[in-house]
Parts: C-alpha cells; structure tokens; sequence
C-alpha cells in the first residue's frame, strides 16, 4: 500500500478489490450515491467506527467486524437489514494480500447477513497515522410496523436471556494480541444476528429490548438498560454461560467474563411469561444454541444490577469510570 | 476531666445565696442526667430547675457559691454511665428562688440532636432478671436509663419512644410509674417495658411450630432455645443490632454443620461466653481486656488463647478458629443473652446472622427466609431492628483499646475534634469501599446557635431557653444574667463534633450497597445535618464516592476528593488529638491498597504533613499486580511478582530451585504472568503493604492458593509470627534518592529463602519478617523525620491492625527518640477513614 501521487494505480486497484468482492448491482451503478426505493416499513440506521488490533483473529478479521458490528445495531431494533456503507482508512504499508483478505471476508459476511454494500471510500493514510486498517461502516435496515423494541421498555418482571457464551471475542483478541500463549485457541464469536432476531421476533413479537453486548461487556450493557429503564437487574451467575477455556483464561488473567466485549451475542429482555417460549426459539437456532434466562428485571429506585453470585452473596455489579481497578483496601 | 480544674476558673463568688445558670455540655442528654441532677441537688438541698435543650443540659440552681461548687463537683463524679460532661459553664442568674427543685418539660426547638449508643445490660437490670421475685425476672427486654437499645431503635430525632420501634408498646401503669418518678431508675427510659406491657420473644422451628411446646422441661422460649443450643442445634437469635447464628462452640458438629451451612470456609467465629470466669478458662484476659469486655459497648475482644485450657474445661472446637492463636469473645449484652447463656459452662459461637458476606439479618421474616438453610429454629421477638449495627471488634495493643471494628456501642457517640476545627463546616464525609463509615462534622453544642456569632449571642439564646423552661414550670422568669461566664471546666477542645457512623460494611455487597444511601439519609435526620462540604475517596469507582459526587451535586454542597492515604493520615491525626495547625508529622500508612495521586495503587506509603498539606516522600518498592483483583485473593500471585520485581526469576531457580514454594511457582502459568507483568496488563503498580505479607505468608504456604477472608494470609501469619518473637529481623534495602525515601525488600527475600533452603520453621521465618520490617519502617520513617525536622511518626491503615508489627513498629520508634500517635477512638483500617476525610474537609478552603 502506498500513499500520495504514485498511488494512482493503487487506487484503481482497490477498487477492483472492491468490485470483485462486494459487487451488486448498487454499488456498480458507479456513481458517488447509490440510489435505491425505501422498503415499505420504518427505516433504521446506524454507523459504527472499527478499530481493532489484531486485524487477522481466531473467529474473524476486521472486514467480517466491520460488517458484523453495524449489522447487529441495526438488527438490535428488531429491523431487517438492507444496506451497509463502507469507509476505508488504510495506512501506507498494509499488505495489499492483506486487504484482500479483509475485503473478501467482509464480502462473505455480508452475503452471509444477506446485506449489500452500495457505498464505499477509501483513504489512505501516512505511515504511523494508521493502525493498518481503519473500516468505518453505516447500515440501514427496515422496520416492520408493529415491532417496538427499545432500550427503555424493560419492565419489573420481565426476564432477561442471553444468547450464548460471553467473553468470547475479548478473550480471544486478548491472548492473540498479547500473545498469551494458551494452550487452546479461543476464537472470536463475531457473527450476524439478523436471522437469529428474526426467529426471535417471529416466536415472540412482543420483546421489550434486544443489545448486543460489546464493548463493556454484558455488565455495562445491562447498566444501560436499566438506567434507560429506570429498573433494576437481577442476574444469577451460575445461570450465564461462559465457555470453560474463557473463564479459565478470564481467572488466570484476572478479568471478569461480564466485563469483556462479545460480538455475536445479544441481550434479550421480554415480559417473564414468554421468557420460554423465547429461549425455545433461541435454542433451535443454531446462533442461539446455548441462549439462556440469566435472570428478572426488578424494580429499583437505585437502578442497580446486581448478582447473585455462584457462592451465594449477592454482588452489585457495577459501572466501571475505566479499567477494572482494584478496589479492595 | 480534672475536677480539680473547677477552682481555676471562677470569676464571681457569692456567699449569699444566689441563682446560677449552670450549662453542661457533652453527652447528657438521653442518659438519665436529669434526675441525676434532681437527686444530686435534692440531696443538697438545692432549689432550683433543670431542662434539656438545644445545647445539652441548663440547670438553675440556688445556693451558696460553695454549695454549688460542690453540687458540680458531685455531678462530674456521678455522671450517668452512659453521659459524658464535656464542659460546665456557670453565671449568675437573677430572679426569685423556687420552693423546690424540679425536672422541667424540654423547652421547644430541637431539644435532642443525636442519638447515643446502645448499652449492655447494667448490673441491676442483670440482677432483676435473675430474681424470681422481681416482676421482670426472665424478662429478655430489661433496660433502664443506664442500659438497653438506642441506635438499633430509633426512626428519627427527637429520641422519644414514639420514634423508636418501641412505639407500639404502650407502658402499663407499673412501667408509666417508673418513666415518670425522677427517683428512679427508668424515668424517661424510652424502651422501657416488663412482660405485662413490652415486646416478647418465641421460638419458631423449621416446620414453623414453637419447639417451647414440645419440650415440657423449658421454662420459657429462650430456656427452650437454650437447651436446643445443648443438643446440638444451630439457632438463629435476634438481638440488639441484628440476628446471630449460635452454636455450642464446643461442639465440632455443630461447628463444622454452621461453617458448611453458611458457607464461610474459614473466617473467625465470635463467642459469647456467660461471663469472665468462662472466658478466662480458655484464653488469657489482662485488666485492660476484663475492662473492656464488661464494658457498657461490650464488643469482641480479640484474646490469646490459653497454651492449655484450664482443667476439666470443653476444647474450643478447631473449626471455630481455623490457624488463629486467637478468639473473638465477647460477654452477654442484652437480657436475652444473660438468660440464654444463664446455665452454660462453656462459650456459644455467636456469629452474624448472614449468609457469608451478606450484611446480617435483622428482620424476622427476612431471616426466616434467608437463614432457612442455615438455623435449626429461631429465637423471634416483636421488638424491630430499626438500624443495624454489628458488634464492635476491639483488642488491646500496645496496652490500649484498638477497634478493629467501630459499632454496636461505640457508635454514634461523637469525638471531639482537637483544637483549630471550630470554624469547621457543615461536613459530610462518605468513606471507603470495604468497612464503610460515614462521618458527620457538626458545630457542637456551644456552636449550634453562636457559630459565626460572637459569646453573647449564645448567652442571649441560653437566656431565652432558661425563661421558656421556667415558664413551662409556671415559675417566674428570671431576666437578667451577670456578664462573665463562670468556665468551670474545659477540655481544651474546639467543639466541633464528629459524628461517626457505626461499621456499614462492605459496598460491593449488593444489600449494604442498597442500604448504603438510606443509612447516610438516616445519620443526616438523626443529626439534622445539612452538608456544605461532601468529602469522598479519590477512587473513580468507589460506591461511596460515586454517591458523594452525586449527592454534591442534588445538594449544592462542595465537593471535595480525599486521597486514601493522606485520609488514613488525617484521622489518625484528629484521633490522637493533633490540633489543625500543630505542624507536620512523619506518617506511616500501611493498607492494601487505595488509589494513589498518580493512579498507581498506594498502600506502603511514607508522608509529611498534616490536614492542609501532605506530600508523599517514599515508599515500598512498586511492583505489578498480575491479574488485578486476582492478585489479591491469589496470594502466589504477589509472591511471584514480589520475586521478580526484587530478583530474577532464573537466578532464583538455580539458586533456589529445590525450595518447595519454588518449585511449586515454576509449575504455574508463568509465561501469562510474565506477558501480564511486562504490559501491565491487567497488572496495576502497587506499594501496597498488605501485598507484601500475602507474598511471604505465600511463600511459607499459608493461603498460597487462595484466600477465603480479607486480610486472612496476614493474620495467619502473624499467628506464626507470635510463636517465635525473639529472633532477629531480615534486611530490607534503602533506595533513596534526593528526596524519596523507599523501601526494597529484595534482600529480605534472598534472605527468607535461604531460610527456606536451610530448613528454618516457619513461624521463625514469619517472626524473622515482621522484626525485620518493622525495624526498617521505622529507620525510613526515622531518616525521613529527621531530614524534615520533625519528631513525631503517626501510624495509620489497616497493616497497623497486625499488633506484632504495630508493637514493634512502635517500640523501634521510640528506642529512635520519637512520639508515635496511634489510633484509639477510630479503626485504623479503612473504618476510620471517614474521620480523616471530614478533618481534611473541613479544613480544605475554597468556596
Ligand atoms: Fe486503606
Ligand atoms: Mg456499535
Ligand atoms: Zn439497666
Ligand atoms: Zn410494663
């Protein structure tokens, strides 16, 4: 990758990267915009910026992230996804195999979430401004009538699902990154949710709030809602699954599985008496396997979230202002 | 308080008889000190009045000079157990002499700000329990005005029965009787009660029926109760400050069914013991520690164990105390327990009625819910725990009385603050994380109507006070005041009070976190306390601190951040009475950690300063804590980042590699610690002290793996520690530069594990470590002192709670020619930080 007046050919170049992996009829109209009909439903959108190191990781790259990341807040309002945008920040010196790694696997994935990508930039920044690969997307999606789902619309009384295993994807940034070394790869959930959401929606229409708990983890997310609730949280920790390898690496690295980022996971929280007709769609999708009732919304003038722990006390599991510091005297 | 200093002061004599206002000051309100005073002037012979009022007690009083010189006298000798005289003013007062002396109805206004601590039950109440003739003989809710619940009680000010969970029980004639004759000992005792009249107690077992019923040999519940003790039972019983969970602490059964029930793996289980004798048969109990234990707050003493329990005594069972040389005992506190423990021998374990770690119970069916996998049967009774306050832990170091735990008893009893406080503000002070008390600066009583003003405002409001008591006694009103004020007495002290709350606990725990809030709500209703300065811990993520901020904010109070250590600092200062202005001092903060200035975790730390300035001049060396919060419940963690911060790991191998605690480090994941270490990584810097002893109790194998209780490797090791204290100390290194002073302890590990090597116990080894590093903190603490000109070191945070260390700590300084301050009053652990962060706020400027 090169960067200013000699880069001409290179430009032309990426872009027939981008044609080969990420073409449709959309993007090949070829002009600055692409133009397209609104579905009949409400629109929803959101962007997302990625920045990640490693860019190559057990479970993923950043192109897959990239596609991964957006498409699951838009998913999050219980919209089906049509669009991504794409904007790339490439330092100078980024192995041109590399971008075409990473553009192929976000060509996979966005077929995979059944998305198009219809426009996209590309910049390439000094040496040492960049991080190898910035990828900045923006998703649009369409909401049926009917479907309110929202952060704000938990309830006392409504249970909370998960659907799968946490700490995945920040372990296994972690130890690749780090270069911990153990003895079994874990590997990044980063996945689409769209299909999972839609089998979630047709079981149970009436879900109150779907998140997916990335950065911050499963604890800063049910933080969020319930200050956006104006609830209280409830969750008992031997009901949250986490895989063995990830909470043995968590243990021997001192971090809590709640506070670390996932990237195919959602929350779920919907009213108590269809929490399991809920997990029974969650279980027969095959994203949504190992979902499970973590606990209740309860009411709570102090909006914490609070855990029933595997030895029995009960612990607030709290916000944290930075990284997870000691607090004991 | 010298009566001696009564002559001193005086400035108008009068032979003749005259009135005199006389003003008392301290803790004399809600204490029987009325009729104290009626009976001390009836008895003299003195007419005259005496009402409570917004500043404490105002008495009139006719007489001689001399007469009423010893009416004072008399009143600071017989002052009621549970008061304090803090001051006597006294002036002339004009006006006609009444026919008799007379208790007068509290004048209106805020009569009683405050609320005094809970009391063990007093010898007499005791004796009427026991005396089948008496008409409260058997009866668990005995109390007078010397004794019986307060804090546990009250709902808000003033402390009237109608505010406290004695509300619904009305008194019957016989006890309305005792409330209203100023001869006895229950006027105005507001939890006064008999069996006719007051709450009772039942027993409840796990199928819900009364166990009473089914054994036709139980006198009453609690004989019934005490005899399932007997068999075996675990019992859940309500109490003063919360419930307990009891067992026969002789019994191994029963010990061992409560550890596994409660799921309390191996923290200390306190014991009741019926009275010193018991206790003495088992462990050894100086005067200073008989003293405290038959105390009016009665907490748990920390005692050495007997090396042999007396003969034909019941073995403490093992899992009472798991690796402790000592128990926690304390003697019965309310009638209940004097009639539980009536018939036992030997001690009961009395343990917070909790799952572990959970804040005790303190309502009936919240413990019928919450220990239903615990107790065999309840001990209920109808009387609500408004508030819950824990027992005190106290032990005696260095021949004084140390809280290790300030609460039942203890708290709310204010302390003064030393000399330069008194234009302090309004301060609310919120405290740690784990141990969490609040503090409450308020103008004391001499303040509370002339802060800002000058002398004769204060008079003036004396003045308007005195007319409207006398008034309300339809006695003529007496205007006019002679000018002077007549000191009869003085501390010496401003009369800022701080208020600090009893042992709130830990903060992450989910229901004291919820608590947390309404308890601050509470004290500040109890205290009519209107915060201008909020004081909190620097820590970003402190529940204390994350409430301060906010609550500065709904109130319009200042903010003010505190950093932990230079707290540490300040209370131990305003606990040995350090006046504001009296200069700086050398203090040595030694805890698990706090947040530093740097954002780097403090917690070996050596200052100069005092309440307005501090600096940091050294430290234990710093070194990384792999894994965070895992390092401390993973003492191996600390060894091994202790080793190589100190040496390298290589050479330790091949000159070490045979030593057990080596071997068995190398087969840990070592290469992810090293990758955490080399990054900090999730490996945050410390200084931390506390860190310290778990890497050398690691390295001896005491919770090498884990620790199951806070501070639990520190404590075992200073179990190991006292079976050897007469060897010499290891070497630690002096890095100072220009103007840091630190403290390496490399050598000391070379040395320990050469001791290691060579076969050396390891209660040598552990008595070898405290000598040797007390010994060193002493000469930093000495070399810092005297490049700074200073002759005083102040001891602080919760490593000084190790009374090897501290004794030794204490004994190095002074052998080095300076004053150690020490605390007395407050915790030295994080329990008392609240002390220092209202004096540092107090004193902070801005506006
Ligand atoms: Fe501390
Ligand atoms: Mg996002
Ligand atoms: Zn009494
Ligand atoms: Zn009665």
């Amino acid at each position: 990758m090169s960067h200013g007046s000699g880069g001409r050919a290179m430009a032309q170049l990426i872009d027939e990267l981008f044609y080969r992996y990420l073409g449709n009829p959309l993007l090949e109209q070829g002009n600055d915009q692409a133009l397209f009909q609104p579905p009949p439903g409400r629109l929803v959108t959101s962007t997302d910026g990625h920045v990640i190191s490693p860019l190559f990781f057990p479970g993923g790259d950043i192109g897959s992230l990239a596609v991964h990341g957006t498409v699951n807040d838009v998913v999050m309002s219980g919209a089906r996804p049509l669009y991504l945008t794409a904007s790339f920040i490439l330092e100078e010196g980024l192995p041109l195999a590399d971008l075409d790694r990473i553009v192929a696997s976000m060509g996979a994935a966005a077929r995979a979430a059944g998305v198009q990508v219809v426009a996209g930039d590309t910049k390439v920044v000094e040496r040492g401004k960049g991080d190898g690969c910035f990828i900045a997307t923006t998703g649009i999606g369409v909401l049926p009538d009917g479907i309110e789902i929202a952060g704000e619309r938990a309830r006392p009384g409504d249970a909370i699902l998960v659907s799968g295993s946490i700490g995945d994807h920040g372990v296994a940034i972690l130890s690749k990154r780090e270069n911990l070394g153990f003895e079994t790869e874990i590997a990044s959930d980063s996945q689409a949710l769209n299909d999972l959401v839609a089998a979630m929606i047709d079981a149970v229409p009436g879900i109150h709030c779907l998140r997916d708990p990335t950065r911050g983890g499963l604890a800063t997310t049910l933080n969020e809602l319930a200050l956006q609730s104006q609830v209280g949280m409830l969750i008992r920790e031997p009901a949250i699954p986490v895989r063995a390898e990830v909470n043995g690496a968590c243990e021997l690295l001192g971090l809590d599985p709640l506070y670390v980022a996932n990237e195919g996971k959602l929350i779920a929280i919907c009213p108590g008496d269809q929490a399991e007709n809920l997990l029974a769609a969650m279980r027969a999708h095959p994203k949504g396997q190992d979902a499970a009732i973590i606990g209740e919304v309860v009411e709570d003038p102090h909006h914490f979230v609070q855990m029933e722990t595997t030895f029995g006390g009960s612990r607030i599991v709290d916000w944290l202002a930075g990284e997870q510091l000691p607090r004991i005297c | 308080m010298n009566p001696d200093q009564h002559a001193t002061g005086r400035l108008a004599l009068h032979d003749a008889t005259q009135g005199e206002l006389i003003r008392v000051r301290g803790l004399v309100q809600g204490v029987g000190f009325r009729p104290t005073v009626w009976r001390l002037a009836r008895e003299a012979e003195l007419v005259g009045d005496v009402c409570n009022d917004a500043e404490g007690v105002l008495i009139r009083l006719w007489g001689s000079s001399a007469e009423i010189d010893a009416f004072c006298q008399r009143l600071m000798l017989e002052c009621p157990p549970l008061g304090r005289i803090d001051g006597i003013e006294r002036r002339l007062c004009a006006g006609a002499a009444p026919a008799a002396f007379t208790i007068v109805a509290s004048a209106g206004g805020p009569v009683t700000t405050g609320v005094v601590p809970d009391a063990a039950t007093c010898a007499a109440c005791a004796a009427e329990i026991h005396d089948p003739a008496d008409r409260r003989f058997r009866y668990p809710f005995t109390n007078c005005t010397h004794c019986g619940p307060r804090l546990s009680i009250v709902r808000s000010i003033p402390y009237d029965r109608a505010n406290t969970s004695m509300a619904p029980f009305a008194m019957c004639p016989a006890c309305a009787a005792e409330y209203r004759d100023p001869a006895d000992r229950r006027f105005h005792a507001q939890p006064n009660a008999c069996p006719e009249c007051g709450p009772r107690v039942w027993l409840v077992g796990p199928d819900g029926a009364d166990p009473t019923a089914a054994d036709p040999q139980a006198l009453d519940a609690v004989d019934a109760a005490s005899r399932l003790l007997a068999r075996g039972a675990i019992v859940a019983i309500k109490g003063i400050g919360g419930f307990h969970l009891a067992c026969d602490a002789t019994n191994a059964a029963a010990v061992a069914a409560l550890r596994a029930r409660k799921r309390r793996a191996a923290k200390p289980f306190a014991l009741m013991a019926r009275d010193l004798d018991v206790v003495r048969a088992i462990c050894r109990v100086g005067p200073a520690e008989a003293e405290l234990l038959r105390s009016a707050v009665a907490p748990i003493v920390l005692l050495d164990r007997l090396d042999a329990p007396a003969p034909g005594t019941a073995a403490i069972a093992e899992a009472v105390a798991p690796a402790q040389s000592g128990l926690g005992v304390m003697l019965p506190y309310s009638p209940l327990h004097h009639l539980l423990l009536q018939d036992w021998e030997r001690p009961l374990v009395m343990t917070s009625g909790n799952l572990s770690d959970e804040p005790q119970c303190i309502d009936n069916d919240d413990a019928l819910q919450r220990l239903a996998g615990i107790a065999d049967a309840w001990l209920l009774n109808d009387r609500a725990i408004v508030n819950r306050v824990d027992d005190s832990v106290a032990r005696v170091m260095g021949g004084q009385r140390r809280w290790l735990r300030r609460a039942r008893g203890a708290a709310p009893a204010p302390l003064a603050l030393p000399e330069g406080f008194a234009q302090a503000p309004r301060v609310l002070a919120l405290g740690g994380e784990l141990k969490n008390t609040v503090c409450l600066l308020s103008p004391g009583a001499s303040q509370g109507t002339a802060q800002g003003g000058d002398q004769e405002a204060a008079q003036g409001a004396d003045q308007g006070g005195c007319q409207e008591a006398a008034q309300g006694a339809g006695q003529e009103a007496s205007p006019g005041v002679s000018q002077g004020t007549n000191q009869v007495t003085s501390q010496g002290t401003s009369q800022v009070q701080a208020t600090l709350s009893q042992h709130l606990g830990d903060l992450e725990e989910a229901r004291t976190a919820r608590e947390f809030e309404q308890t601050v709500a509470l004290y500040r209703q109890l205290f009519e306390h209107e915060p201008a300065v909020i004081a909190v811990d620097q820590h970003p993520d402190y529940r204390s601190s994350v409430l301060g901020r906010r609550l500065a904010e709904d109130l319009g109070a200042r903010l003010v951040e505190v950093q932990h250590h230079a707290a540490h600092l300040a209370s131990v200062l305003a606990d040995a009475g350090w006046a504001a202005d009296a200069g700086p001092v050398v203090g040595l903060m030694l805890d698990g950690l706090g947040y530093g200035r740097d954002g780097t975790l403090w917690g070996g730390e050596l200052l100069v300063g005092a309440y307005r300035h501090w600096s940091r001049i050294g430290h234990l060396q710093p070194f990384r804590l792999p894994g965070g919060e895992r390092a401390i419940r993973e003492p191996w963690r600390c060894l091994y980042a202790q080793l190589v911060a100190g040496l390298d790991w290589p050479d330790v191998r091949r000159r070490w590699g045979d030593v057990e605690v080596i071997a068995a480090l190398t087969a840990k994941p070592l290469a992810q610690l090293d990758a955490l270490i080399a990054k900090g990584l999730n490996a945050p810097l410390t200084t931390s002290a506390g860190r310290l002893f778990d890497a050398v109790a690691a390295a001896l194998g005491i919770c090498r793996e884990g620790i199951a209780y806070e501070a639990q490797a520190a404590i075992e090791l200073e179990t190991l520690a006292r079976q050897a204290l007469d060897e010499a100390g290891y070497p630690f290194a002096f890095a100072d530069d220009e103007e840091t002073w630190q403290l390496d302890p490399a050598p000391m590990w070379a040395a320990l594990l050469d001791d290691l090597a060579a076969g050396l116990s390891a209660e040598r080894i552990a008595a070898r470590f405290h000598l040797g590093l007390a010994e060193a903190l002493a000469e930093l603490a000495a070399r810092a002192a005297q490049a700074h000109g200073i002759e005083t070191v102040a001891l602080s945070g919760g490593v000084f709670q190790n009374r090897t260390l501290f004794e030794a700590v204490t004994a190095a300084l002074r052998r080095r020619g300076l004053r150690v301050l020490s605390h007395t009053q407050v915790p030295a652990n994080d329990g008392g930080l609240a002390l220092g962060q209202a004096a540092i706020a107090a004193l902070a400027g801005g506006s």
